[in-house]
C-alpha cells in the first residue's frame, strides 16, 4: 500500500471509529455496557 | 530525531515486562474487592480497556471489549454495537497488536508462564492453527449477532464457552471468597477451567498459544497491523541481515521481510536483538526514512 493511501485509510478509520462511538453512545449502548459490567457475568465465570 | 526514536524503541522493548505488569495492575486496581467478593460498580466500567480483561474480575476498572460487544448484541435492545465496534476500530488503528504485546493482562500471564524453565517447543509447524482465531472471531463473536431468540436476545458465546480469562480473573477469585458462587459452579465452569488449564500447560512450552491460535481480540487487532499508526520498521541502511531479529521473534515473524505482519504483537524482541538498532517502532502520520 502506498504511503498516501495508507494515510487515507488511517484517517478514514479513525473518523469511522469516532463516529461509531458517538452514534452508539447516542442510542444508549453505553448504558447497556455499564449495566452488564457492574454485575457479575454468570456466563463469564461459568455459572451460565 | 533518529537517536531519540531508537532510544524510545529500546526503552519500550527493555521495560516491556514492567509495562505489562503496570497495565495489569492499573486495569484491575480495585484490590480490596478480591477479599470481599464484590466487583467494581462505578461508571468507569462504561469504558473498554484494550486487552482481554474480564469485567467480572473483582479488581476490573473497565470493560472487556469482547464481553461488552457480546453484552450489547445479546440484549433485546440492539443486535449490533456501534459503540464497542468503534472503540475496537480506534484501538486497532492507533496501536494494532501492540495491545497484545504490551497492554493485555492475559498476554502477560502467558509470558510469565513461558518463563518457567522447561523445554520449549516451536510453533512454526502449527502455522495453520493461526487461522483458528479468525474462525473464533467469526463464529463465536460475530455469528451470535445473527442468532437470537424470539425476544431478540442472544448468548455471549465466546465469553460463555471459550474465554479462559473469565475463569482466571472472575470465577477463581470470586469462588475463593464467596460460598454462594462456589456452590453455583457447575459443568460450564468445569469445561472452562479445563480450557484454562490447557492454555496454562501449553503456555509453558509454547509461546502465547492463546494469542496465536484462539484469541478473537488478537484476531481483530491483527487486521489493523498493516495500517495502524504504530508500526515496526527496519532501516535498510543499518540492517546487516544477521538474522538475530528472526531468531528472537517468538511469534514466528521475519520482521525484515514483513515488518507489520498480522502475527506481530509488537513485543520488541527484535528491537532488543538487533545489533545495529535497525529495527524500531514508529508512530504517527509523518513520512519515514526509507526502510525495508
Amino acid at each position: 500500500m502506498t504511503s498516501w493511501k495508507k494515510r487515507v485509510v488511517q484517517i478514514v478509520l479513525l473518523l469511522t471509529g469516532v463516529a461509531f462511538i458517538l452514534y452508539g453512545a447516542s442510542r444508549g449502548e453505553v448504558e447497556i455496557v455499564l449495566s452488564k459490567a457492574v454485575r457479575i457475568c454468570l456466563e463469564c465465570i461459568g455459572i451460565g | 530525531m533518529d537517536k531519540k526514536n531508537n532510544s524510545l524503541s529500546a526503552i519500550l522493548s527493555q521495560f516491556r515486562n514492567w509495562i505489562q505488569m503496570a497495565v495489569t495492575i492499573l486495569t484491575n486496581i480495585h484490590l480490596p474487592n478480591f477479599f470481599n467478593g464484590q466487583i467494581y460498580g462505578g461508571r468507569a466500567k462504561m469504558i473498554c480497556v484494550p486487552g482481554l480483561n474480564c469485567y467480572s474480575c473483582p479488581g476490573a476498572v473497565g470493560s472487556c471489549p469482547i464481553g461488552s460487544f457480546q453484552a450489547v448484541v445479546s440484549s433485546s435492545g440492539f443486535n449490533y454495537s456501534y459503540y464497542i465496534f468503534g472503540t475496537l476500530i480506534l484501538f486497532g488503528v492507533l496501536l494494532g497488536r501492540f495491545i497484545c504485546g504490551f497492554l493485555c493482562p492475559f498476554g502477560w500471564f502467558q509470558d510469565l508462564l513461558y518463563k518457567i524453565p522447561t523445554k520449549k517447543l516451536s510453533t512454526k509447524r502449527f502455522e495453520a492453527l493461526r487461522y483458528l482465531k479468525y474462525m473464533v472471531l467469526l463464529l463465536l463473536v460475530v455469528l451470535p449477532v445473527l442468532v437470537t431468540n424470539s425476544l431478540g436476545m442472544g448468548d455471549p458465546w465466546f465469553c460463555k464457552y471459550l474465554c479462559p480469562q473469565g475463569i482466571l480473573e472472575g470465577a477463581i477469585p470470586l469462588a475463593l471468597v464467596s460460598d454462594g458462587i462456589r456452590s453455583a459452579l457447575g459443568a460450564l465452569f468445569t469445561w472452562k477451567a479445563f480450557l484454562l488449564g490447557l492454555v496454562i500447560l501449553l503456555s509453558v512450552v509454547f509461546y502465547r498459544p492463546f494469542c496465536k491460535w484462539l484469541c478473537p481480540l488478537g484476531a481483530f487487532y491483527a487486521l489493523f497491523n498493516k495500517i495502524s499508526l504504530l508500526e515496526m520498521s527496519v532501516n535498510k541502511g543499518r540492517c546487516i541481515s544477521c538474522g538475530k531479529c528472526v531468531s528472537a521473534c517468538k511469534m514466528d515473524v521475519d520482521v525484515t521481510k514483513h515488518p507489520n505482519h498480522a502475527e506481530c504483537i509488537r513485543c520488541g524482541m527484535c528491537v532488543k536483538a538487533c545489533p545495529t538498532d535497525a529495527v524500531r517502532y514508529n508512530y504517527g502520520f509523518k513520512k519515514r526514512r526509507k526502510s525495508i
